[in-house]
């Protein structure tokens, strides 16, 4: 079954990173610069699952994941934080925020591709 | 990009690219920073451009592009918290940082070697920022990120008891078990209701399990209440997994990894069995708040329930304490709405730059056809009101139109470049012992690509010269009743069509009378010429002038002003100089917006038509026989106001004739050489200036001397493009004049 994944992240290498690494595993990728922009795209597609960067302008992590909990249909959607920050207190930020879990970047193809599919079949 | 079949190699590339825009941010963001701006979404974007480098840096294993961006980004970090403040001190170390950062980037991108001890003098700058608090920080986080994709551990409190333990006994397949089997554990999960609202799902980690090993899943159902008591959102399954497999006990715990602390896990080796009767009564104590908890939903009895979580997780105070997200969402949003307007404004698409190239060809070609055609109509006799002509005027306005907009596709903003100067400048004013401070202007204005990058080094040289030059030092510019810190001006404006640079300082001026003294020292000039102040001025292009009595270490490069202005009329431009002495000086560079498309002079010589660049002519003559004086047969001078210029015919310099002996009358184009000399060339008429496309002549031509180029004019006529540097060369070394240095060079 291919999933439908957003994944939200400012850096153009890190969407390119996450793209390269689910195509081949027949994810289906959408992606967006910013929070703000992840909650645009998120209008027009349901995700099986969501992966978000952390530090990003307009709107950050914390504050795309607080908009996707916000929207009903998005109150069970898996969010997967990918984030260089591997401290404990913003794994507990984000997993307060609703975030389901998280990758620390630089992230292995598999293992990526392994949380998505802990998190959403 | 480098190798279009490797996805990796491409996001490589272009992770690269990134990094320039990221450090071109993280320049601006300084800057702001300086100048007192204390937006804080300033901080914000500094930190995010460091912080994104580091992050792609890392996934192409950039160690050491890693490591400094980390200790940059932590003590960025601490600015952004308000737990430091960025004062003069450390904005200093924050722009030599940015600066070794691009070192650091552009080193990786090319694999150059490491400057490794400049790294480390920084990264002890920046540990002196931080402190030795923050440095113990630091060492922290560095190693939690180390452990960081290890398992979760599994605290001991979350052990499932009571009558989770109750249950194994009763569980058919573990009774059935042989004694001997296979590796496996016994698994038992319970999620908590926190669980489910973080998006995680309990099927999908069982399956998680399954995939490891051979399972039987055992769901336990006692605690589901009636229908009618039922809560929706509260969890009352749990589950017993026992497992066949030899993986390791950090696997099978990595699969519950998102959800430590939202459930109470428990993993057993299974043949550890004989054991867990002594584990036993640790493990009922701590069970027992969440069996209780289940049982309250159940109404079953205990009162005395003392949950980890919060009691009673019915929904509603569920939904209560996430009240605060509402509240947090409301406060991104106006922030959301304020960046909102600049990040939409951009959106870019990359393109080949080959396809640009021929796609400026063919509007070349394009604007050619149009002249023909317009031409052709013109000698048929049409009426100029006729729809034809009307018509043609419309598509001529067209043409051009649709020129300036494919020039504009190469055109990019001069920002990068001057940003890369204001590192110049803190590099050389630090060098030299000065404070200066660069001011820029029209960092907007685009110029072709190719111009930029060529600028690069002139500019460089000009804005180091006015550094070490231009500007006194503080205690002359207190004595002279100036500020202390000296300025550079570099300023971009589009002008006529062209591009002007200008580089200005507000030092001391050129100082006239020791540039003469040198000139005259040196032998450059005779020493009773009498020159204006223009002329000892320009006497700085001169090749080998040096001002600097002490070599500095800034300047002594052995370049000079004269190397600057060949690199600049390579690129079809003038450069000029302006002084005012204790007011400071002013370089100004005047440059084509494309390299595409070319000033032209056409004159003909020979019955044959030909292109100069209008930028090399200084000025135009006709001869009278007494200007001109034969120094040797065969080998002529022109008399030109006070110095004698070395004239040749283009005609025979190219092969087109034997020289002409009767000089009266002839049209003479005065020609900037290289190195600042000057020489006359015969031509037979001008016929006009315009803008020419540069048709480059394909290499299947060999290289011929004295030609550059070649274009199609308006009539359909192909006319060669000189490079008249070449042709002089050529004509000196044949004939043995020197070539006369020029004194008014600028005049044109």
């Amino acid at each position: 079954m291919s999933l439908e994944i957003l994944a939200v992240d400012d850096s153009r290498t890190m969407r390119d990173m996450i793209r390269l690494a689910l195509l081949p595993a027949g994810f289906n990728v959408h992606t967006a610069d910013d929070g703000v922009h992840g909650i645009e795209v998120l209008e027009g597609i349901e995700p099986d699952a969501i992966i978000t960067d952390i530090n990003m302008p307009r709107m950050d992590g914390f504050g795309f994941i607080d908009a996707v909990r916000g929207q009903d249909k998005h109150r069970a959607t898996p969010i997967l934080v990918l984030t260089t920050e591997a401290a404990p207190e913003l794994k507990a930020r984000a997993r307060d925020a609703g975030a389901t879990g998280w990758i620390v970047k630089p992230f292995d193809p598999t293992k990526l591709i392994k949380a998505l599919q802990m998190v959403a079949g | 990009m480098s190798d279009s079949n490797d996805p990796m190699a491409e996001i490589r590339a272009s992770f690269f690219i990134e990094c320039e825009e990221l450090l071109e941010a993280l320049q601006d963001g300084l800057q702001a920073l300086d100048d007192g701006d204390e937006d804080p979404e300033t901080i914000n974007i500094v930190f995010r451009a460091v912080h994104s480098i580091k992050g792609g840096a890392g996934a192409f294993g950039l160690e050491a592009l890693v490591r400094f961006a980390h200790r940059f980004e932590t003590v960025l970090d601490e600015v952004r918290a308000g737990r430091m403040s960025p004062d003069s001190d450390a904005r200093k170390i924050f722009f030599q940082c940015a600066d070794h950062l691009s070192d650091l980037v552009r080193i990786s991108r090319d694999d150059g070697n490491l400057p490794d001890d400049e790294t480390a003098s920084l990264l002890a700058s920046l540990n002196g920022l931080l402190g030795d608090a923050g440095i113990e920080e630091e060492d922290e986080a560095a190693e939690e990120e180390e452990i960081d994709f290890q398992p979760a551990t599994l605290s001991l409190d979350l052990d499932l008891g009571g009558d989770e333990d109750s249950d194994v006994p009763d569980l058919p397949p573990l009774d059935s078990l042989p004694v001997a089997a296979p590796e496996g554990f016994i698994v038992r999960f319970k999620p908590d209701n926190d669980l489910f609202e973080t998006g995680n799902e309990p099927f999908h980690m069982l399956r998680a399990l399954d995939e490891l090993g051979k399972c039987t899943v055992t769901c336990h159902l006692d605690d589901l209440p009636d229908l009618d008591t039922l809560a929706a959102e509260t969890s009352y399954l749990s589950w017993t997994v026992e497992i066949e497999t030899d993986v390791e006990e950090a696997e099978i715990a990595a699969a519950f990894e998102f959800v430590d602390g939202l459930c109470t896990l428990d993993i057993k080796k299974k043949n550890s069995d004989e054991v867990a009767p002594a584990d036993l009564p640790q493990a009922a104590k701590p069970a027992e708040p969440i069996s209780e908890n289940v049982k309250n939903e159940s109404e079953e009895t205990a009162p005395q329930a003392v949950a980890p979580q919060p009691p009673g997780p019915e929904e509603a105070d569920a939904a209560q304490e996430l009240d605060p997200k509402p509240q947090m969402a409301q406060k991104t949003q106006p922030s959301a709405a304020k960046q909102g307007a600049p990040a939409a404004a951009k959106s870019v698409v990359r393109v080949d730059l080959d396809r640009i190239e021929r796609l400026v060809n063919l509007v070349g070609e394009l604007v050619i056809n149009q002249a023909m055609l317009s031409q052709s109509l013109e000698r048929s006799g049409l009426s100029p009101h006729s729809d034809a002509m009307n018509g043609l005027e419309e598509f001529q306005r067209l043409t051009r139109d649709i020129q300036d907009s494919v020039m504009m596709i190469r055109a990019q903003p001069v920002k990068s470049l001057f940003q890369r100067m204001s590192r110049i400048v803190r590099e050389a004013s630090a060098a030299v012992n000065k404070d200066v401070r660069l001011m820029t202007e029209g960092e907007s204005t685009e110029v072709d690509k190719t111009v930029i990058e060529r600028l690069a080094d002139p500019l460089t040289h000009m804005i180091r010269n006015a550094v070490d030059h231009g500007l006194e030092s503080s205690e002359e510019r207190i004595a002279a009743g100036k500020p202390e810190q000296g300025r550079v001006n570099l300023t971009a404006a589009h002008r006529s069509g062209r591009v002007v640079i200008e580089v200005s300082d507000d030092g001391g001026g050129i100082n006239r009378p020791k540039v003469l003294q040198i000139a005259i020292d040196k032998g450059l000039i005779s020493a009773d010429a009498t020159l204006s102040d223009t002329e000892i001025d320009n006497l700085l292009f001169l090749p080998g002038f040096s001002t600097a009595s002490v070599v500095s270490d800034l300047s002594g490069r052995g370049v000079g002003m004269d190397v600057v202005r060949t690199s600049i009329q390579a690129l079809g431009g003038r450069i000029s100089i302006s002084s005012i002495p204790g007011e400071g000086t002013t370089f100004s560079i005047s440059l084509p917006l494309t390299l595409a498309v070319l000033d032209g002079m056409v004159v003909q010589v020979a019955d044959e038509t030909l292109v100069l660049p209008l930028n090399v002519v200084i000025e135009t003559l006709t001869l009278t026989n007494k200007d001109v004086e034969m120094v040797r047969p065969g080998s002529h001078v022109v008399r030109v106001r006070s110095g004698f210029v070395p004239l040749f015919d283009l005609g025979k310099e190219l092969g087109y004739r034997e020289p002409v002996d009767d000089h009266e009358g002839s049209v003479v184009l005065l020609i900037a050489h290289e190195d600042g000399g000057r020489a006359a060339l015969i031509i037979d008429s001008i016929q006009d200036q315009r803008q020419v496309v540069i048709k480059g002549l394909d290499d299947s031509f060999y290289r011929a001397p004295g030609i550059a180029a070649a274009t199609i004019l308006g009539d359909g006529q192909i006319a060669l493009i000189l490079d008249t540097s070449d042709i002089i060369t050529n004509a000196i070394s044949s004939s043995g004049v020197a070539v006369s240095p020029a004194n008014t060079g600028q005049t044109a």
